[in-house]
């Protein structure tokens, strides 16, 4: 202590004495700063995500259990159950949300069958194979039914007879899209990695449409598909189609959206295949070019293996994303010709426009459900497969 | 002549085709790059038509099939429509930038928190937190006043953390807080947009534009988070134990070590962002109306009573985009690599 002391006795004016105590402080300070520094990085950011996920989560399930009513002087919330998940699936709003049912066509009994009978046959060898589990045995059946359940739908709507919902409707929106995005991309991507002179220009160029507003892209599409003063009128003409109305016809209006989603998402797929096949590694294909593969079988065994991880990744990213479409059948076709091109958003937007929020939120959470379980299954029974090969 | 048929096809390299299937290619890609580019050149030529122009059928090329026109750029920029353009732009302008900023702040400092120290939260302690939270809700909504609800949910909270939460030795590691932090992106807006605007209704915060910048914020969180994150599981990490044994700080060491080390990762992650949050437009329907418009929103408020009026669209859409695209085209080297370090660890 005395030794401590010391060199604070003799010092007499006030200056030098407040310098080490200042020193002190901030070397406490500092120490401090430091220790707390893990928590100083990842707080805030989970603080925000919690403060605007977690707690509209909760509200929102609150909502879709319960129905807005006006009253003198404002408003009040009836707790109501399930009543609007039971409008939404089996009420009044069930040929809206669902569809039209009808008979299965021929071709929708066949795919329906070939698929559910592919899907026990999975189930039949993963009970047999010798990583079997309960818990991947739960999750692939209920995977199973849910996949059936919704093809049956699929089937039904789809049959000539019958209308599809907006649920069904968002499906197509993301699966077809996706699908096509990821094949037109991949097809980009593999003729620019050529040594091409003027590359650059082509991949600039493809990057353009994932930069526009989406709303800008659904009114641009608004003015080509237009058969009458639109730039393909003559083409139109030509094909004796000079009357026929793309929005005005329900899979002409659903051809025209997912073409403008179409267009504006492949440069996404491109960019990032593109990345991923120019830092493949050579050593292998000359290998396979000494022994005289074709490119066809370089591309099938040697390159698609290699960007099989990236690509689980990128169609993952793009699913999450497809699911929230609304800008452009909001703005491309109003949602119509009817009801036939909205989407999941697009119907909870309209509902909570005409002050139907506990309709509106159930329908979010009917999304929120279906995102999430195809997610997880699509992480759980296909991501980490490529994974581990 | 088969030889030299034979010839046509044969690779003069790995990487380098042969004539033909280099026609090919350029077909293909030629192709592609008129459906992509055909559309932005129809906007810009509209841009340029008198309204006779557009509804007397489609003509193409200016000077030759229809006189150009500035009547629409002046209408926009200098008219009446003027003060209607101006305020959303600004606000487009201070939303997306505010939010990506804050965003690459708050994402790169917990993407570098989540690989560089280890995080064990206790899952006793989260799900008491969220019971507690969901009690709250559940309270005001039910008519108690929410202060008080607060209060005592809080006192619950620490109860139940000092009794059952150090049952639970459970506890979540650092994959585990980045794969909730990332699957936040799965959250469809419109679910929790109508809660969010009941909060900002209560803040008096509806329609302002820092509403749309701490929404903006959260929605794009995720997506710094996840990228960032395996940016820096790619850097090496021997040169920040060099730092700190030469006596840098934590944060010094994040400031002038590894950002450096980032840049790449950071602008594509930046323009990423601020597309998202540029071109935002769910969120900015509920949440803004007349004083906080963003660009999307004016965009899409075209639809007039006699249908668009084409021309002054293809202005506004042609001004929203030419920021965006030029950036992109300046940074296009960064964005494939930034984007593909994300997408091969997922």
């Amino acid at each position: 202590m005395q030794v401590e002391r010391q060199p604070q006795g003799p010092a007499p004016s006030g200056l030098g004495l407040e310098a080490p105590l200042w020193k002190n402080l901030s070397q406490k300070l500092t120490t401090w700063a430091e220790r707390l520094a893990g928590n100083v990085f990842v707080w805030p950011a989970v603080l925000v995500v919690l403060f605007l996920s977690i707690f509209p989560l909760i509200l929102s399930l609150y909502l879709s259990l319960s129905r807005l009513r006006f009253v003198k002087g404002g408003f009040e919330i009836n707790f109501v159950w399930l009543a609007n998940y039971r409008k939404l699936l089996a009420g009044s709003e069930k040929r809206h949300f669902l569809g039209v049912m009808a008979g299965p066509s021929l071709v929708g009994w066949l795919v329906f069958a070939v698929v559910v009978g592919l899907l026990i046959l999975w189930l039949v060898r993963y009970v047999r194979s010798r990583s079997f589990s309960v818990g991947g045995l739960v999750g692939r059946g209920l995977t199973t039914v849910v996949v059936s359940l919704g093809l049956w739908l699929l089937v039904r709507t789809l049959s000539p007879e019958g209308r599809p919902g907006t649920l069904v409707v968002t499906l197509i929106y993301v699966f077809v899209g996706i699908a096509v995005q990821y094949l037109l991309g991949l097809g980009l991507a593999v003729l620019a990695t050529q040594r091409l002179p003027g590359r650059r220009f082509f991949r600039v160029v493809f990057l353009l449409p994932m930069m526009i507003t989406p709303v800008g892209v659904a009114y641009l599409f608004r003015m080509l598909v237009d058969t009458d003063k639109g730039p393909f009128q003559p083409i139109w003409q030509a094909l004796g189609l000079g009357l026929f109305s793309w929005v005005s016809d329900p899979w002409g209006a659903r051809a025209a959206v997912m073409i403008g989603d179409i267009w504006q998402w492949t440069p996404f797929m491109f960019i990032v295949l593109l990345a991923a096949l120019e830092g493949q590694s050579v050593e292998q294909i000359e290998a396979a070019l000494v022994d005289g593969a074709n490119r066809w079988q370089i591309f099938w065994h040697i390159t698609l293996p290699q960007i099989l991880p990236v690509s689980t990744t990128l169609i993952l990213i793009r699913m999450i994303e497809a699911f929230k479409i609304v800008d452009l059948p909001n703005v491309l076709t109003n949602g119509g010709p009817g009801t036939a091109t909205e989407s999941l958003t697009l119907q909870a937007y309209i509902a909570w426009r005409s002050l139907d929020l506990g309709g509106s939120a159930a329908i979010a959470y009917i999304l929120l459900l279906v995102v999430t379980f195809i997610g997880i299954a699509y992480v759980n029974l296909i991501r980490s497969r490529v994974a581990e090969e | 002549m088969t030889n030299a048929i034979k010839a046509l096809f044969r690779r003069r390299s790995i990487s380098a085709p042969s004539p033909a299937g280099m026609a090919l290619s350029y077909l293909a890609l030629g192709i592609w790059a008129l459906v992509v580019l055909f559309p932005i050149y129809w906007l810009f030529v509209t841009s340029f038509k008198l309204p006779i122009d557009v509804n007397t059928g489609p003509f193409y090329v200016p000077f030759v099939d229809f006189r150009p026109s500035l009547h629409a750029w002046h209408y926009i920029l200098l008219g009446d429509l003027q003060r209607d353009t101006i305020r959303p732009y600004i606000n487009t302008v201070v939303v997306a930038l505010t939010s990506t900023l804050l965003a690459l702040l708050l994402g790169t400092t917990a993407a570098y928190g989540l690989t560089r120290f280890r995080y064990q939260p206790r899952i006793g302690t989260i799900l008491s937190f969220i019971g507690c939270l969901a009690l709250v809700i559940v309270a005001a909504t039910l008519g108690v006043p929410w202060q008080i609800a607060l209060v005592a949910s809080g006192a619950l909270f620490i109860v139940l953390l000092q009794t059952i939460g150090r049952r639970f030795k459970r506890s979540l590691g650092n994959n585990d807080i980045a794969f909730w932090l990332i699957s936040q992106r799965m959250l469809p807006p419109v679910a929790v947009v109508i809660p969010i605007y009941v909060l900002f209704q209560r803040l008096h915060l509806l329609d302002t534009r820092a509403a749309l910048i701490i929404t903006y914020l959260a929605t794009n969180l995720p997506i710094v988070i996840w990228l960032m994150r395996d940016y820096f599981q790619s850097i090496p990490i021997e040169l920040e134990e060099c730092a700190a044994i030469d006596g840098a700080s934590r944060y010094r060491i994040l400031w002038s070590v590894v950002l450096p080390l980032s840049v790449p990762g950071l602008v594509a992650t930046l323009l990423f962002v601020l597309v998202f949050a540029w071109n935002e437009y769910l969120l900015a329907l509920f949440l803004s109306s007349a004083n906080a418009q963003t660009l999307p929103l004016t965009v899409a408020a075209q639809n007039a009573t006699r249908g668009p009026q084409w021309w002054y669209l293809s202005v506004l859409v042609l001004i929203m985009i030419v920021p965006v695209i030029g950036m992109a085209i300046a940074l296009e080297r960064y964005i494939a690599h930034g984007l593909l370090v994300g997408a091969i660890k997922g």
